[in-house]
């Protein structure tokens, strides 16, 4: 970490003790995702503009632009965003480069414990280097890749009959890979109600990080592993093992058997799209969109089911994770200020009334509270989840890493270029010439 | 007319005007006028290329600025070039380049020609055509999204409508196949009407009485559009050319809405790979080798094809 | 042209011309009409397959792309009370509320700021340099010319690289400044240009009249040729008021915020929620500008597009 941030972190954590409240009212600027949950924090924002006398601004920008304008706004020190809610896999450069401030000693003179939080989330969003108990962030919003499905078209007994007689079991929310596709294939192209469905939707987006988001969250239980356990940045054999092939190579039989047309570039809101229109039976995305099914006309009212991300070929069940921690800019010159909407967005009443407005709370007093599971239908898939995550890398090189993933997997999976074999072999060449560059391996 | 703007200037070198001792001397004023834009084009032209060379020998990452900064040499440009990605995306750019140069020529001439037979309302019917060149491309290329979505699109719906394909059953930016073609088709939509402009001016540059005197020596019709009409615009159809190799060269915000460069890498111009290795990766000294490359490559076609272009105009 | 005249064309190959070029005519503004026609669509409408020609308008796309809205439950809809106005009217039929303005305003305004900033700075510069490139012997003229002319030939993308760099160090990034100085730079060679040669145009007697009276060269200048210039000056204007108007490369990568224009922003629009006719009504209102202008330029368009290397 370079010296200029330190000082500021030194600095700001020996004012964070003694600091007084709405010592002069500021205007906050807190940048994030625009998306459902950001609706919901403007809300819930409002009972911090009145307790303090800050008032808040918000700059939100679409998932496909984000990381591309918010590290841009980093790397450029700019000063537009005082608060940064940024994507998890941010915080290895953000922490290295300077851009967040560090929050150990803000945590430590307020009382805020990271063991309050779901330790994957901590690790996930909070932590660099990781498992690590240097803190960059707040865990703000807990997220991991699960499945919806049409819970209304599943429980059709003509479809039921049909689908246990050509498969041999029942037609639920699929445990394995393998009962995901049969279904997919299943719903594939099958009229319902006059109009044409598909099996399922999944990512396949080029230009961020869809197509990894979404075929890691398959390859992880297929056997894939980003390194040798043992041996870090060891890869060769594990990033391209059996297991990872298979798993890269089931994920473009999905693509070309059960996806509807033209569903080569999506991600969260082509998920959502196609969803809720109807057109698929089965549908990929993160866990911020189920609160939005529920509130839905069309698939709302009991009409859609959740599950965990099936289990593999091996019986291995691992999720994405997703989610982001809340952090403070460095670039700032509202720090105080924003330390304490920190400081107010970690106590459990706040915490209890984000979940309640849809927020993915990541504060084990709201998720382990008995009254939880119940609370929505929702809720148990998404502790479930929450419980199996796995994420990308989180190294300050993250976007060359993750820009080579793309392409190899978009190059394989849309663009039916070379065989998964080549794709995974690629994979280990590129990150180990990356890992050289920075002197890592 | 015909004259490239060089020539031009060198044509209108002024006489020498009585000059007045009254107030500042003329050549004082000159520089007075001229330096202002000069200073701005050194400071934010000349001197960002030459900062740009000495990044390209490094290996900078604009987002690592506490990292150390190492000399590498001319490594950077050694690995772009022994890198299959760069022919790939070189071959993509060519795809799209020859492809909507011959598309435009063709259909831009053939406008221009029937435009020339001054039938009545031409003028509005120009203005109309002409509209598409002015859009932003960042917009069009956005928004051309929703005319190529299957099924619910309008491209798709009247290619179904004409030909009886299912409109469902083929997507113009998802499709390896399709999707060079359908960054084509914009790029014609939107810039036929430029080559189109600049052969109407050809045209209309054409004495009557050359016509009037191949009409004399019984030439026919045909004959005459090959020997007169053809060379006297073609200068003009160079030119053309020459703007639109070098606009297509650069080629980033249409393209990069359209397709982002997908599926895989098939539309992937040179531009948008420049885009992802200096801000996506941030790989600043290698993404500054590849600008240098791709200006050394753009400014030793486009001198060589001005060469071919004078050779012409002095035929 | 006599009717006797050789190449007049005959009736028949003008009516054939002429049907043929309608009919390009109609196929080029086809995308521009169904733009504006999906502004006016409700999101059903369209994406309703087969595409609706007829439909009923509706201003739902302007309200969304004006405003941004939150879901409301029917509790708290009910506690609000009927709808105060059209637009509320609007987004209550699907259970929302408005929670304030969108950001599509500031950046057309941006758009607005940076793109007469810019234009107003290339061409005061570029009608000084123009008109001493025009009258005066300047040393290594045409080389100065040429070297003006090919700092277009580099890819945006690669001259945003050092800016990048250039603007992080002065503070620049981000700021409405910094991309009228930048959209100057690069306007500023088609100003010089087009302006050299609607000056070359003027016939240099009219000065030497003036000086002949006593004028100085700068009154000259002023009083004499900056009002025969009018035209030439007016319409280079327009050319790079487009050009800042449209440019979307360095906006993408030096704006995030505060001095984002409307060019990186619409595609924003449908990463939100898919709302089409929000993107087709923003799409609309930021072409509309362009249309009217270019409808007023055709005289000057050709001069324009092609760095006035060709006159008509």
């Amino acid at each position: 970490m370079n010296t200029k941030g330190l000082l500021a972190a030194i600095g700001l954590a020996a004012g964070a003790g003694v600091m007084a409240p709405a010592a002069q009212a500021e205007d906050l600027t807190l940048c994030w995702a625009s998306w459902d949950p950001a609706n919901a924090l403007v809300e819930l924002s409002k009972d911090f503009e009145a307790e303090s006398g800050h008032s808040m601004n918000f700059e939100f920008v679409p998932w496909p632009n984000f990381a591309d304008r918010m590290l841009n706004e980093l790397n450029s020190g700019g000063q537009l965003c005082d608060l940064m809610i940024g994507d998890s896999q941010w915080i290895g450069g953000s922490a290295e480069n300077g851009h967040y401030i560090k929050l150990n000693d803000f945590f430590d003179a307020n009382g805020i414990k990271m063991d309050d939080f779901i330790d994957a989330t901590v690790v996930g969003y909070s932590e660099w280097p990781k498992n690590t108990p240097n803190y960059w962030a707040l865990p703000a919003f807990g997220d991991v890749v699960g499945w919806t499905y049409r819970k209304d078209w599943f429980e059709r007994p003509a479809l039921m009959a049909e689908f246990k007689d050509k498969y041999g079991y029942d037609l639920a929310a699929p445990e394995t890979f393998a009962q995901l596709k049969d279904i997919a294939e299943f719903f594939q192209k099958r009229e319902i109600d006059g109009k044409t469905v598909y099996g399922a939707s999944i990512y396949t987006e080029r230009g961020s990080e869809g197509i990894t988001m979404g075929a890691m969250d398959v390859l992880y239980s297929f056997g894939f592993k980003y390194e040798n356990p043992e041996k870090p940045y060891d890869m060769e054999g594990f990033v391209n093992s059996p297991g990872a092939v298979a798993g890269l190579e089931y994920y473009k039989e999905l693509y070309d058997c059960c996806t509807p047309p033209g569903a080569s570039n999506g991600y969260m809101s082509e998920g959502i799209d196609a969803f809720k229109s109807g057109q698929v039976a089965m549908q990929m995305n993160f866990a911020f969109t189920w609160p939005g099914f529920e509130n839905d006309a069309s698939v709302g009212k009991g009409k859609t089911g959740y599950f965990v991300n099936p289990a593999g070929p091996d019986g291995e069940q691992f999720a994405q994770l997703g989610g982001q921690g809340i952090s403070v800019v460095a670039y700032s010159e509202k720090q105080d200020a924003a330390l304490e909407y920190i400081k107010w967005f970690a106590k459990p009443e706040v915490q209890a009334k984000w979940w309640e407005m849809g927020g993915f709370s990541c504060l084990k007093a709201v998720t382990l509270d008995p009254s939880f599971p119940a609370s929505q239908p929702y809720a148990q898939t998404f502790l479930d989840s929450m419980a199996v995550v796995k994420d990308f890398w989180a190294e300050p090189s993250y976007a060359i890493l993750l820009q080579d993933t793309q392409k190899r997997f978009h190059d394989y999976v849309v663009a039916g270029q070379g065989t998964a074999q080549e794709a995974l072999d690629g994979l280990v060449s590129d990150w180990t010439e990356t890992f050289e560059d920075d002197g890592k391996l | 007319m015909t004259q490239t703007p060089i020539e031009r200037a060198a044509a209108a070198t002024p006489p020498a005007i009585v000059t007045r001792v009254k107030g500042i001397s003329d050549r004082t004023l000159a520089w007075i006028f001229v330096a202002p834009t000069i200073f701005l084009l050194l400071a934010i032209n000349i001197f960002p290329l030459i900062w740009t060379i000495r990044l390209s020998l490094t290996n900078y990452r604009a987002n690592r600025t506490n990292a150390e900064v190492e000399w590498v040499g001319l490594r950077n440009y050694e690995r772009i070039l022994t890198d299959g990605d760069i022919w790939h995306s070189m071959q993509a750019t060519a795809h799209f380049l020859i492809w909507t140069i011959v598309l435009q020529v063709l259909i831009g001439f053939t406008l221009a020609y029937l435009i020339n037979k001054k039938f009545k309302g031409n003028d509005l019917w120009t203005t109309i055509i002409v509209l598409p060149m002015m859009l932003s491309p960042a917009v069009v290329g956005n928004f051309w999204t929703f005319l190529y979505q299957p099924q619910i699109g309008l491209f798709n719906y009247v290619v179904s409508f004409f030909s009886g394909v299912d409109p469902s059953s083929f997507s113009m930016i998802g499709s390896v196949n399709l999707a060079p073609w359908a960054i084509v088709i914009v790029d014609t939509w939107m810039w036929t009407p430029f080559v189109m402009l600049i052969c109407l001016a050809g045209l209309r540059s054409i004495p009557d009485y050359i016509y009037e005197a191949a009409a004399i020596d019984r030439a026919s019709p045909w004959r005459q559009f090959w020997t007169i009409t053809v060379p006297m615009v073609l200068p003009f159809l160079m030119l053309a050319v020459l703007f639109r190799g070098i606009e297509n060269f650069k080629m980033f915000d249409m393209v990069t809405l359209l397709t982002g460069g997908g599926p895989g890498s098939t539309t992937e111009l040179t531009s948008i790979t420049l885009k992802r290795e200096a801000f996506e990766k941030w790989r600043t000294g290698y993404s500054s080798a590849y600008a240098i490359i791709l200006f050394v490559t753009v400014f030793g076609l486009a001198s060589i094809y001005v060469k071919a272009l004078n050779k012409v105009k002095e035929r | 042209m006599s009717d006797f005249s050789v190449i007049a064309a005959t009736p028949r190959q003008k009516w054939i011309a002429g049907s043929l070029v309608v009919l390009y005519a109609v196929i080029t503004i086809l995308p521009l009409v169904w733009i504006v026609a999906t502004g006016f669509k409700s999101p059903a409408d369209a994406i309703a397959y087969p595409p609706k020609v007829v439909f009923e308008p509706t201003l739902e796309g302007y309200v969304n792309l004006f405003t941004t809205r939150s879901r409301a439950t029917p509790e708290t809809l009910e506690t609000l009370g009927p709808p105060d106005s059209w637009y509320d009217r609007i987004v209550r039929q699907y259970g929302m509320v408005i929670s304030g303005p969108s950001r599509y305003g500031e950046r057309f305004l941006n758009s607005v700021i940076i793109g007469f900033g810019s234009t107003f700075l290339s061409v005061f510069l570029g009608t000084l340099a123009a008109y001493a490139f025009s009258r005066f012997k300047v040393p290594l003229k045409d080389d100065l010319l040429f070297f003006i002319l090919s700092t277009r030939m580099m890819p945006p993308i690669a001259v945003a690289i050092p800016i990048f760099l250039m603007f992080r160090t002065l503070g620049l990034s981000d700021t409405h400044l910094g991309m009228i100085l930048l959209y100057t730079a690069v306007n500023i060679s088609l100003s010089v240009w087009l302006l050299k040669g609607f000056i070359d145009e003027i016939p240099r007697e009219y000065e030497e009249a003036a000086l002949i009276d006593g004028y100085t060269r700068f009154q000259a200048f002023r009083k004499v040729v900056l009002p025969q210039a009018a035209t030439g000056i007016a319409s280079t204007a327009i050319f790079c008021l487009i050009f800042a108007w449209n440019e979307y490369a360095f906006a993408v990568l030096l704006t995030s915020g505060t001095a984002q224009t409307a060019p990186p922003f619409i595609p924003t629009i449908i990463g939100v929620g898919k709302d089409w006719p929000a993107v087709a009504a923003g799409t609309t209102l930021f072409l509309i500008p362009v249309m009217v202008f270019t409808i007023m330029l055709r005289k000057h368009l050709l001069r324009g597009i092609t760095f006035g290397a060709v006159r008509k």
